[in-house]
């Protein structure tokens, strides 16, 4: 078993940072979206979303090249949080009982898988 | 152009349980597109070249889904709420220890079993929620 470097931590919380921003982005996009080419090209709020994702996912590979996925998975899913948390700032939704449940159940999912795959 | 239109805001509204299909849906897409991107990668080797990477069909068809499975997102998310579906993302790990099991021979074991019924279990609180 390989210890997880430092880097590679950082690496993947950078991108679940940014990657949940994504979110954040792609939604305030929806809010305003109209199925009208021209208003479809000029919603940058939609072209920001899909930008931060795909700089995520850069973010993502390079953290996952080293590092053992027990401990990288549960930080990949670490975006679920914050952008739980973003959705209650910004777009003012209902913190419920069941959201957090639900949530800690896929987190606690998420860490199970890493633990099952071997590398 | 800008008043083209414009007045035209009556819509169908999704409900609760479209949205979190049409999400279920993109999960399937982001799932098969992780394949083709893994299947493609195998084959290119250890080549660097961006142009290799750009015209091999099979990370081209995973980059296809990818872009797919976002515009769908965003449909769904036009409707419901970004707490309720992000989440519900997590379902890929699902698809993927499947296929991966199916094609790529990868061991199941019993953390990764696990894994799959707490993700299945969350996502379906999470598809319950009663706020509206």
């Amino acid at each position: 078993m390989m210890a997880t470097p430092l880097s590679s931590m950082l690496l993947v919380l950078t991108a679940s940072f940014v990657g949940s921003f994504g979110a954040v982005f792609l939604k305030s996009g929806a809010n305003r979206m109209r199925f009208n080419l021209w208003h479809l090209l000029r919603n940058y709020r939609l072209a920001l979303g899909v930008g931060l994702f795909l700089l995520s996912s850069y973010f993502f590979v390079l953290g996952m090249r080293r590092g053992e996925l027990s401990v990288l998975y549960p930080m990949v899913s670490l975006g679920y949080v914050w952008t739980m948390i973003w959705s209650r700032m910004f777009f003012g939704e209902p913190l419920t009982r069941n959201k957090f449940a639900g949530l800690f159940l896929i987190l606690l999912g998420i860490a199970f898988i890493g633990m099952g795959a071997a590398r | 152009m800008a008043s083209f239109g414009g007045r035209v805001e009556a819509r169908i509204k999704l409900t609760r349980r479209q949205s979190v299909g049409i999400t279920v849906l993109c999960t399937l897409l982001g799932a098969a597109g992780q394949v083709l991107i893994k299947l493609g990668a195998v084959q290119l080797g250890a080549s660097t070249s961006p142009l290799a990477m750009v015209s091999n069909p099979l990370l081209f068809g995973g980059y296809v889904l990818y872009g797919l499975m976002t515009g769908l997102f965003v449909f769904a998310l036009r409707d419901e709420e970004l707490s309720i579906l992000y989440p519900i993302i997590a379902l890929t790990y699902v698809w993927v220890s499947g296929l991966s099991v199916w094609l790529f021979r990868e061991s199941f074991n019993l953390p990764k079993a696990l894994g799959v019924v707490t993700i299945v279990a969350g996502v379906s609180v999470l598809g319950r929620d009663g706020t509206r």
